[in-house]
């Protein structure tokens, strides 16, 4: 009864849209005087328009290094990375990056760390201001908007951090582990806020973990990266209904799933 | 709750420094009572107050205090300004800085107080070169201290402007140069003591006004209780230029 209920309530998922994000071939080694070391091997994957899509994998398996890849940080050494159809050689307007840490700039207002992209990109910031306002607002931080990020806990500076990637309005949303640094309670509040935003906004998001929960909780499609050199072990389609909630925790498809990845992850610690 | 703490670190702050001045003054009387110390080696704390009251209410040391005030005031701010902009463009323009560091290596070498006649032999006796050599003495500390500070900042936060799209010259004017404000903060507090220091030499070596002037004929005329006067007034004036930078410090990087 419970699951005809889930089955009704199952979302179209959008297997159908075009591909947002192309990522092929991708390999890329560090150089260091202590030697080579690679980092990711020969990745490739897609990332739907409006897909919610994970990158899972343990320490050190180059999540942060795929991270700087799409947003052009850095370039692969091989392969090639495509957003709508273009080539990848510099950071790109239409794409926002939450970070691990808030890299909130001290010396400025909540407001106008929200503002920051919209300045370095020398758009009129003065329209930018009641986006950021309205951004605030999504994230439950109006009230805060004139204080200074040291006046915040760890929880809500990281929330600045999100709705500045969301300032510009970008179509492709990456963020890179954003909620590692904050408490279980505080997490969990920010997953739910996090699935809110994107349903409500409809971007396409990239988000990198190591929490099984986490992207479970939120993903459309789990991909599973293996050690340094990092490459593709898994794509792990999520078909839970939307909006996911506590309760979809105790389901036993999520849970099914979890336990899978967790076997996944244990095999993989395993020395070959 | 606060206002006990407060006034408990007021006394804290103010009484024991008070309290070794009494005692110098106090040992200071003494030594130059009548019968004690001549005055020409020595004058006596009445004698010197007698001089700064003369000096500052008679109107006699007032215009020298302000030449030397204006000279060090103004070519500590062209050298800061100075030192500044070098330091932003070198950390802009990185193959500036292979281009200009042996040179400024080489010259920050020298002892700039030795400069000092050939400045006035250039510039003649007057404001301009004064304000030269202080200006060179403020430029390398704040340099150093505006090319260390700008490179000082958190590299996620570069990253984090780089990922969206800010050009060079954004990034340098709105994360480099607040992220080092503490640094030249640090390096203004040298820099005004430095700026007295140079403004007091130029004035020994050739001028005819300025505190520096004062105490150098003071020596010629054996006018002591004057030249310590002057002396005075140079520390007042050192004193307060440095707590006036450091309360600028204070609400400008208010979130260190």
């Amino acid at each position: 009864m419970a699951v005809a209920a889930y089955e009704q309530l199952r979302p179209t998922v959008v297997r159908a849209a075009p591909t947002h994000l192309e990522v092929a071939d991708v390999s890329l080694t560090y150089e260091s005087r202590r030697g080579r070391v690679p980092a990711l091997d020969r990745l490739s994957f897609d990332v739907a328009q409006g897909a919610f899509v994970s990158v899972l994998g343990p320490s050190g398996c180059g999540k942060s290094t795929l991270l700087k890849l799409a947003s052009g940080l850095l370039r692969p050494m091989a392969g090639r990375i495509r957003l709508a159809g273009e080539p990848v050689t510099a950071p790109r307007r239409d794409v926002g990056i939450v970070f691990q840490q808030p890299t909130l700039l001290p010396w400025k207002t909540v407001l106008e760390n929200v503002l920051v992209p919209i300045r370095a990109m020398g758009r009129d910031a003065s329209a930018g201001r009641e986006r950021a306002l309205e951004l605030l607002r999504l994230v439950k931080l109006e009230p805060f908007a004139a204080n200074y990020p040291h006046e915040l806990s760890g929880g809500m500076q990281q929330r600045v951090g999100i709705a500045r990637g969301l300032i510009h309005d970008p179509a492709l949303l990456l963020m890179d582990e954003p909620f590692a640094a904050l408490d279980a309670m505080t997490r969990e509040t920010m997953m739910d806020e996090l699935q809110r935003i994107w349903m409500s906004t409809g971007k396409s998001v990239l988000f990198i973990t190591h929490s099984i929960p986490e992207a479970v909780y939120l993903s459309d499609r789990i991909l599973v990266l293996s050690p340094r050199p990092g490459r593709l072990l898994h794509s792990v389609d999520v078909d839970l209904p939307r909006p996911r909630t506590i309760e979809t925790m105790a389901d036993p498809r999520f849970v099914a799933l979890a336990s899978r990845l967790r076997q996944a992850f244990v095999a993989m610690a395993e020395p070959a | 709750m606060m206002e006990p703490r407060h006034a408990l670190d007021v006394v804290k702050a103010v009484v024991p420094p008070l309290a070794t001045g009494v005692v110098i003054v106090a040992v200071w009387a003494w030594a130059t009572r009548p019968g004690g110390l001549d005055a020409f080696v020595l004058p006596s704390p009445m004698a010197v107050l007698r001089a700064l009251y003369q000096g500052w209410i008679g109107g006699t040391l007032l215009p020298h205090a302000l030449a030397t005030g204006k000279a060090a005031l103004g070519g500590l701010v062209i050298g800061a300004l100075a030192g500044l902009a070098s330091g932003a463009l070198i950390v802009l323009i990185r193959p500036l800085e292979y281009l200009m560091m042996p040179l400024v290596t080489a010259l920050q070498s020298v002892p700039k107080i030795a400069l000092a006649p050939l400045i006035i032999s250039y510039f003649g006796f007057g404001l301009e070169s004064k304000v030269f050599t202080v200006a060179l003495l403020c430029f390398f500390p704040l340099f150093v201290a505006a090319a260390t500070g700008m490179r000082a900042v958190d590299p996620r936060l570069l990253d984090m402007y780089r990922a969206f799209s800010a050009s060079p010259l954004h990034i340098l004017l709105h994360a480099r140069l607040p992220a080092a404000a503490p640094y030249v903060f640090g390096a203004l507090q040298i820099a005004v003591v430095l700026a007295l220091i140079g403004c007091v030499v130029s004035e020994f070596v050739a001028s005819t006004e300025g505190l520096g002037f004062i105490i150098k004929s003071g020596s010629g005329e054996l006018d002591i209780a004057g030249m310590f006067a002057a002396i005075l007034s140079l520390s007042a004036m050192g004193v307060a230029a440095g707590l006036l930078v450091k309360e600028a410090q204070r609400r400008i990087v208010f979130w260190s």
